[in-house]
């Protein structure tokens, strides 16, 4: 029965909340106070965790939150039921998009659209870079990092290791 | 039944070296679909990216979605949305059940702020390649402009910058539509 339950709130949040993982915050914060399945508290906790740990934000909250409702099993159903409306409407547009691409008035709007989106990557990298470089040793890595990755263009993940051993090397 | 393999591992790979939100999945993505694998075009993924962000449900499930169905249809979004959610359920159900000791290791602490270095210095790189080629005469560079500071100043939410853009878009300034 939780299982069920999970399921189609999680459904719901996948549903209605439109844009990045900490949009699901607000419904989390609603389940918390409906259901026993966890407590405000425990929350917070699960938004640190899902920032630093591998995978989208949203979907670590969703596994996070089913698993400690009802374990392993919840985890696996919160986080279906939170992709699931995704995958129904994507799949939808996808092939709205696939059939019109070349239209005129849609070239257009995405030629109008992607400076705009330029835009929000850099609002957002600006917020993530006044968190992570906070003093001259964080800065001059960091622009060391922008100057490996720019010249010799290797795969990102390689980077994001060696970040991971240079944090833990130089006590970040 | 090789390329649905194909895209639930490469998501795989992208969802265990995502941290943070969407934003921070994108030079990722750029490698492994736009360079390694040329599923999409740069453009492409801008797409999908301002889609994600004005339709229900979290961007990076819908940027996955997206290549995934544009590839191989119904099976290929499935693939690739459960490739990128399967690192989260395994590494967060393990976590979740040592929580405490994982937060407060100091190793743990130290790598990921390295990790997050990493990460804006990625993001700044792409930002430099997509800035360039988007942003290339007065009317790009007017749009691009005015969402940052709607964004950052005028506490706009993602979606609601795209929906602008948009709307801008429909508007026959020059009727470029006959």
């Amino acid at each position: 029965m939780t299982y069920l339950l999970l399921f189609a709130e999680f459904f719901k949040i996948g549903l209605l909340a439109v844009g990045g993982g900490l949009v699901t915050l607000p419904f989390l914060f609603d389940l918390a106070e409906k259901y026993p399945w966890f407590d405000v508290k425990t929350l917070t906790d699960m938004v640190a965790i899902s920032e630093s740990t591998p995978g989208p934000l949203g979907v670590n909250m969703a596994t996070y939150a089913g698993f400690s409702a009802a374990g392993i099993g919840g985890g696996i159903v919160a986080t279906l039921g939170l992709v699931l409306p995704s995958l129904l409407i994507i799949v939808l547009l996808a092939k709205v998009l696939q059939k019109y691409r070349n239209h005129p008035l849609l070239q257009r709007i995405f030629y109008f659209i992607r400076p705009a989106v330029v835009a929000l990557i850099l609002a957002a990298g600006w917020q993530l870079a006044k968190l992570a470089v906070f003093d001259v040793k964080t800065a001059f890595i960091c622009v060391l990092m922008f100057a490996a990755i720019h010249y010799f263009k290797r795969s990102p993940i390689l980077y994001i290791c060696l970040g991971a051993v240079l944090g833990i090397v130089l006590k970040l | 039944m090789k390329i649905y393999w194909q895209l639930f591992w490469t998501f795989f790979k992208i969802g265990l070296f995502t941290f943070g939100g969407g934003y921070a999945m994108l030079p990722l993505l750029r490698d492994e679909v736009v360079r390694k694998r040329a599923w999409a075009k740069d453009d492409d993924l801008m797409d999908y990216y301002s889609l994600g962000q004005c339709t229900p449900g979290i961007i990076s499930i819908n940027v996955a979605t997206f290549v995934g169905y544009n590839l191989a249809k119904k099976c290929g979004a499935v693939a690739a949305t459960l490739g990128i959610v399967t690192p989260s359920v395994i590494v967060i159900t393990l976590i979740a059940a040592v929580l405490n000791q994982f937060m407060e290791n100091a190793y743990v602490t130290h790598a990921f702020e390295g990790i997050r270095l990493v990460v804006v210095a990625l993001i700044a790189d792409m930002l430099l390649e997509l800035g360039k080629k988007n942003i290339c005469d007065y009317k790009s560079g007017g749009i691009f402009a005015a969402a940052l500071i709607l964004t950052i100043f005028g506490g706009w939410s993602p979606a609601m910058v795209v929906l602008a853009a948009l709307a801008l878009g429909l508007i026959p300034f020059r009727r470029m539509i006959k």
